[in-house]
């Protein structure tokens, strides 16, 4: 098994779709935190790794099959739960589990799979080739004005569905959109940090956004702030120590968390924002 | 009239929730809807609300059937039975009332937020606001789109008496004042009897509509309203 750090070449294209990345997982993912779907990122990542598995096999691209099948298998499992009575964690495990299992399968079919390029896609790789960081730019730009146009009637209906319906807001509509932008997201994002640790920057920086922030608007400037401090750090100390790129990453999102429970729990930052429990 | 509600009918799996309500709400009128747990009331707010499309009958918005059009909604404000509010959402005050609004005019948010009494929270996270802070906020909430009607179901429920008389005095101010229709679901009897002009006294079907002062004199029809009262009291447990 091989973990790639970042090589000197390597930096610049990191840097620029990390930082694109980072931006958009904390947009997205602050939704997704929000209405209680924090591991939806990782189960979309883990039916995504059924498609590339499928992908592998079959000999086509990956990643577009990766993206089809994410976004195919979450909206069904969407529409499953709007006719059943069934919970959000569920659909999670279901989706997850389901998309682990198709793409274990798929490899195992293939005689002549390279277990690097499988790897890759379950850990991420430190090298992103120019093509790649155009797609990611311009995917993470098309998604981010999406949710800007959006960003009120995705707001209300994370806020209140109910009330959202009864305002005439479709919604359905926006769980869709939601969900379809969340796929696409954890697609270009799956170069970077892999299927496994997706979520880390879905959730980490939005719930450590969350322990100082007032207001929305300031909880999405702290996220996106965390999650571009945790990605450039993380790619910088990749390549100091010649460790995985991804790792890094995600440790320092968790660093920063830590960090941020310790600074509001010792009463050393007084903010608003999620508080320590009194009882 | 701006409501006009024919035959309406709802059914959930075989069991009637509402059976054959027909009733019309004028410009102006402050509705009373009362019956107990189980009466439908809830029910017939969400079939108004287009939130249940499942039921027989009509139900006019201004002339138009809602079926056909979902833009009366933009004229009708709701406020609903309790507000469910993470406490942990990291939203302001004013942010909340934005999320309706169609406009970024932050001056129509101010305002409604004056009218209820809140203007002064606005910046305050609304997760930290009491319950009876919270309806009012939902009140403002819905005056932000300058509605025709407003639409409460069972605002007060778990509120104290501190915040349901100023909560009874903001409606009574916007209905009156601000000439805002107010379609309102209660167990409370006598705040009906104090605030509304109309009363729609539900059953599963519609056993009184009318004028507040000739149900609130007419004993038989209070005995008839206890007697079904208990009836689904009973049926419910």
């Amino acid at each position: 098994m091989t973990f790639e750090a970042v090589s000197y070449e390597s930096i610049p294209h990191a840097l620029i779709s990390g930082i694109a990345i980072s931006l958009l997982c904390s947009v997205v993912g602050l939704f997704l935190v929000l209405r209680k779907f924090s591991l939806f990122g990782d189960a979309l990542a883990h039916s995504a790794f059924g498609g590339v598995a499928f992908g592998l096999f079959i000999g086509i691209y990956p990643l577009w099959i990766a993206c089809g099948v994410a976004i195919l298998s979450a909206l069904g499992l969407s529409k499953i739960r709007q006719k059943f009575d069934i919970s959000s964690d569920a659909i999670v495990a279901i989706l997850l589990a389901t998309g682990l299992g198709a793409g274990i399968i798929f490899a195992s079919l293939a005689d002549d799979l390279d277990i690097h390029d499988i790897e890759e896609f379950l850990f991420g790789s430190a090298t992103i080739d120019t093509q790649s960081v155009v797609t990611i730019l311009v995917m993470a730009g098309a998604i981010l004005t999406i949710i800007f146009f959006t960003y009120k009637k995705l707001l209300y209906s994370t806020f209140s569905e109910e009330q959202a319906k009864a305002s005439g807001i479709s919604v359905d509509k926006m769980s869709y959109l939601l969900i379809t932008i969340a796929g696409i997201t954890v697609i270009i994002s799956m170069q970077l940090v892999g299927v496994l640790l997706i979520s880390a920057l879905f959730v980490l920086p939005n719930v450590s956004a969350m322990l100082y922030a007032r207001s929305f608007k300031q909880t999405m400037i702290l996220s996106m702030s965390f999650a571009m401090a945790a990605v450039i750090s993380g790619i910088f100390i990749s390549y100091q120590f010649d460790i995985a790129q991804s790792g890094c990453i995600v440790l320092v999102a968790a660093a920063i968390f830590i960090g941020s429970l310790i600074a509001k729990g010792s009463g050393m930052v007084k903010t608003a924002g999620i508080q320590k429990k009194t009882h | 009239m701006i409501v006009d509600i024919e035959k309406l009918s709802v059914e959930y799996s075989g069991i009637k929730a509402l059976d054959d309500i027909s009733f019309g709400i004028a410009e102006g009128d402050f509705l009373g809807i009362i019956g107990s747990n189980g009466a439908g009331k809830s029910t017939l707010f969400r079939c108004m609300l287009g939130l249940h499309t499942q039921y027989d009958g009509t139900i006019k918005f201004f002339g138009q059937d809602i079926r056909d059009s979902r833009k009366y909604l933009s004229k009708i404000g709701f406020v609903p039975q309790k507000p469910v509010v993470d406490r942990n959402f990291p939203a302001t005050i004013r942010e909340v009332l934005s999320m309706s609004q169609n406009t970024s005019d932050s001056k129509k948010v101010d305002e409604a937020l004056q009218k209820v009494w809140m203007h002064e929270l606005a910046d305050r996270r609304i997760g930290d606001l009491s319950v009876g802070q919270q309806q009012r906020v939902f009140i403002a909430k819905a005056l932000v789109n300058s509605p025709k009607i407003l639409v409460l179901d069972e605002p007060v429920t778990g509120i104290d008496q501190y915040n349901q008389d100023l909560f009874f005095q903001i409606l009574g101010e916007l209905n009156t004042k601000e000439k805002i229709s107010i379609i309102w679901s209660s167990h409370d009897l006598d705040a009906v009897e104090r605030l509304a002009n109309k009363v729609a006294c539900l059953n599963k079907t519609l056993f009184f509509h009318g004028i507040s002062k000739e149900f609130f004199s007419d004993d038989e029809m209070l005995k008839k309203y206890s007697e079904t009262s208990m009836q689904m009291h009973m049926h419910n447990h």
